[in-house]
């Protein structure tokens, strides 16, 4: 049924899929060059995290906002939109059972964003470019860095294209039945999201460039930032909808699961693909140029809307785990199922932690600072940075560190090693996140600014500063960002190591992270249909909490939210 | 290579139909559609309106 040329396709021993080698080829490239800039961004971020620990301090000024640049453009960037291009191409071949539409443009997608990334490195390094990721004009960079943004953009968008081409192509060849895989569906909404997101990254950049050469006068600041956060949070919905595609496919090839009700899950991929890029508007709350209405309709009436979606996934997942997990017979009271789940898999714990802490602390903390009123309290601090780590880093990242766990020994055919190590990293990762978060989060919270180098205002005519509690915060921040450093090393050097020197699989089923039996039973509730999975499908008591645990954590901290807001603003 | 219905072909009356919602969601065009002008409206093009209108600052 399939579109595969001759010779171009294998049959994985693991999973009886189909594979695409033009496909796997690329999906292979762009992972390791995602991985490469995981490891720029990192090695920044640790520099960073010893920079804001005050008792440190490591960097100078000069040198904090360049790496400051650096680490944003590489983590936010770069390693995210390389994998997310091997997401898409991953998607729309093995899940659909077709071939890459053009081996040429995969290369063009390849190539631009490869010469883009470097390009701006490069600039970036050599001191051109210390403009921070958003780049706001007045500030001026090198036209390079503007040029190699650019490149970055077009290529991934040249690779959104070829994704959107392989999918027609599927399509009218029926090379499969029915809707598309939910997985699939999950990343066209994450490929339908970066179209409007790179389109704006176009509209931004192209001025700045051609305003850098002096070619045209500088673009309005305000009309600039509008047009930059059309570019700038998409970007991280495009990581939403990706992420949560990842936590769909690990959940069912971790445990079995398979999704309570399809069509609730699509319409939830349908929401965001809808409403959610409308949150670029919390970056605005604070812009004089906008009105109130705008900012309430984009960041409440409309972005909610979005937010549904995500309570729908944080509900549908958990609960499909739990179905297939009490099905294998660990139905004793709330949680036995949670507590028997395989959490020596680094595919399904990476997907647990994530969720956890994109719920937890992203998503409950992204909800109330874009709340307009309560936006005043905590723009520019650094409860910001607390809160995008938690989402961006301790849930995408973790979760395609997860799926890199299941993607080297399926698409790379080589095999981990050093296993037990594999089996920790996450939970390291994790870790170090949630520390790092939580102490950006408090420190925020004292007021301390986001991005600042010099904290206390050293030397200002007016004392300025803050006092121990919020010291101690940044060195929660340091000792967490180290944790997190060393648990984002330890995943690239295991990779490293499987994928340069690991032992080969090829032609062989991959050495699952689970027993053999385990990874059978997990097929065999895969593909249960009977009434005994009907009846079970409707009974999730323990999700059923968790999602009220949830939303009461949510209820006491906006509320906690608006008391610390009459605090400064009393109302009388 | 299988091909798409032509127009002489007789169509199947028996033939289930879609809900509405699901006849969108096996249909990425119209979403990509949607999913481009609703947020580009409701941010982009409303945000455009209102810098544009933004009156100059009355400076001393």
């Amino acid at each position: 049924m399939g579109n595969f040329l001759t010779g171009e396709s294998r049959t994985c021993p693991s999973t009886g899929l189909t594979v695409c080698l033009r496909a796997q080829f690329f999906i292979r490239a762009n992972a390791v060059a995602a991985v490469v800039f995981l490891l720029v961004g990192a090695i920044a971020a640790l520099l960073l995290a010893l920079t804001r620990w005050s008792a440190v301090h490591l960097l100078n000024d000069v040198w904090y906002y360049r790496i400051l640049t650096l680490h944003g453009i590489n983590m936010l960037i770069f390693w995210i939109l390389f994998f997310e291009v091997a997401v898409l191409y991953f998607c729309c071949t093995t899940l659909l059972n077709a071939r890459l539409a053009s081996k040429p443009v995969a290369w063009l997608s390849l190539g631009l964003m490869l010469a883009g990334a470097l390009i701006t490195d490069w600039i970036i390094l050599v001191g051109k470019g210390d403009v921070l990721m958003t780049s706001y004009p007045p500030l001026m960079a090198h036209p390079l860095f503007y040029l190699g943004m650019i490149l970055v953009a077009v290529g991934a968008l040249t690779g959104i294209i070829l994704f959107f081409v392989t999918l027609y192509q599927a399509m009218r060849q029926k090379t499969y039945e029915g809707s598309m895989p939910l997985v699939t569906f999950g990343a066209l909404a994450a490929a339908i999201i970066g179209v409007f997101t790179l389109a704006h990254g176009a509209i931004a950049l192209i001025p700045t460039l051609t305003w850098s050469l002096g070619w045209t006068p500088e673009p309005d600041p305000g009309w600039y930032r509008l047009m930059w956060w059309g570019l700038g949070h998409p970007a991280q919905q495009v990581n939403l909808c990706a992420m949560v595609a990842i936590w769909y496919f690990l959940a069912t090839l971790t445990t079995g699961a398979k999704p309570i009700n399809e069509t609730v899950s699509r319409g939830a991929f349908v929401l965001y693909i809808l409403f959610i890029n409308v949150a670029s508007a919390h970056h605005l709350l604070v812009d004089p140029g906008l009105t109130a209405s705008w900012k309430i309709w984009n960041t409440s009436y409309v972005m909610y809307l979005a937010v549904l979606a995500s309570l729908v996934h944080a509900f549908t997942i958990p609960s499909s785990m739990e179905v297939a997990l009490r099905l294998k017979g660990h139905t004793k009271g709330l949680f036995t199922w949670l507590a028997k789940a395989p959490w020596h898999d680094p595919g399904f714990s990476s997907t647990a932690l994530s969720m956890i802490i994109f719920g937890f602390i992203g998503g409950i903390t992204g909800v109330t600072l874009g709340t307009e009123q309560i936006n005043i309290i905590a723009h520019n601090t650094l409860r910001i940075p607390g809160h995008f780590h938690a989402t961006v880093v301790g849930g995408t990242t973790l979760a395609f560190m997860g799926l890199t766990y299941y993607v080297v020994p399926l698409l790379f055919q080589k095999e981990f090693t050093l296993r037990r190590l594999c089996r920790i990293q996450p939970y390291v990762f994790a870790a170090g996140i949630v520390i790092m978060s939580i102490g950006m989060s408090f420190a925020g919270s004292y007021g301390v600014p986001r991005r600042h180098w010099d904290v206390d205002f050293t030397g200002a005519n007016i004392p300025a500063g803050f006092d121990a509690g919020a010291h101690f915060m940044l060195g929660v921040v340091g000792v967490g960002g180290t944790i997190a450093f060393l648990g984002a090393l330890l995943f690239i050097l295991l990779v490293v190591a499987a994928v340069f020197f690991g032992r080969s699989n090829a032609g062989s089923p991959m050495h699952f992270w689970q027993s053999p039996e385990a990874m059978a039973q997990n097929v065999a509730i895969y593909n249960l249909r009977d009434e005994a999975y009907v009846k079970q499908s409707h009974r999730t008591p323990g999700t059923l909490t968790l999602v009220f645990v949830l939303l009461l954590a949510f209820v006491v901290y906006y509320f906690a939210n608006w008391m610390a807001l009459t605090d400064v603003w009393p109302v009388r | 290579m299988p091909s798409l219905p032509g127009p002489n072909d007789p169509i199947d009356m028996d033939a289930p139909r879609k809900h509405p919602l699901q006849r969108l969601m096996d249909n990425p065009w119209l979403l990509l559609a949607l999913g481009f002008l609703i947020p580009f409206l409701s941010y982009t093009v409303w945000g455009w309106i209102e810098i544009l209108s933004m009156p100059p600052a009355q400076l001393p």
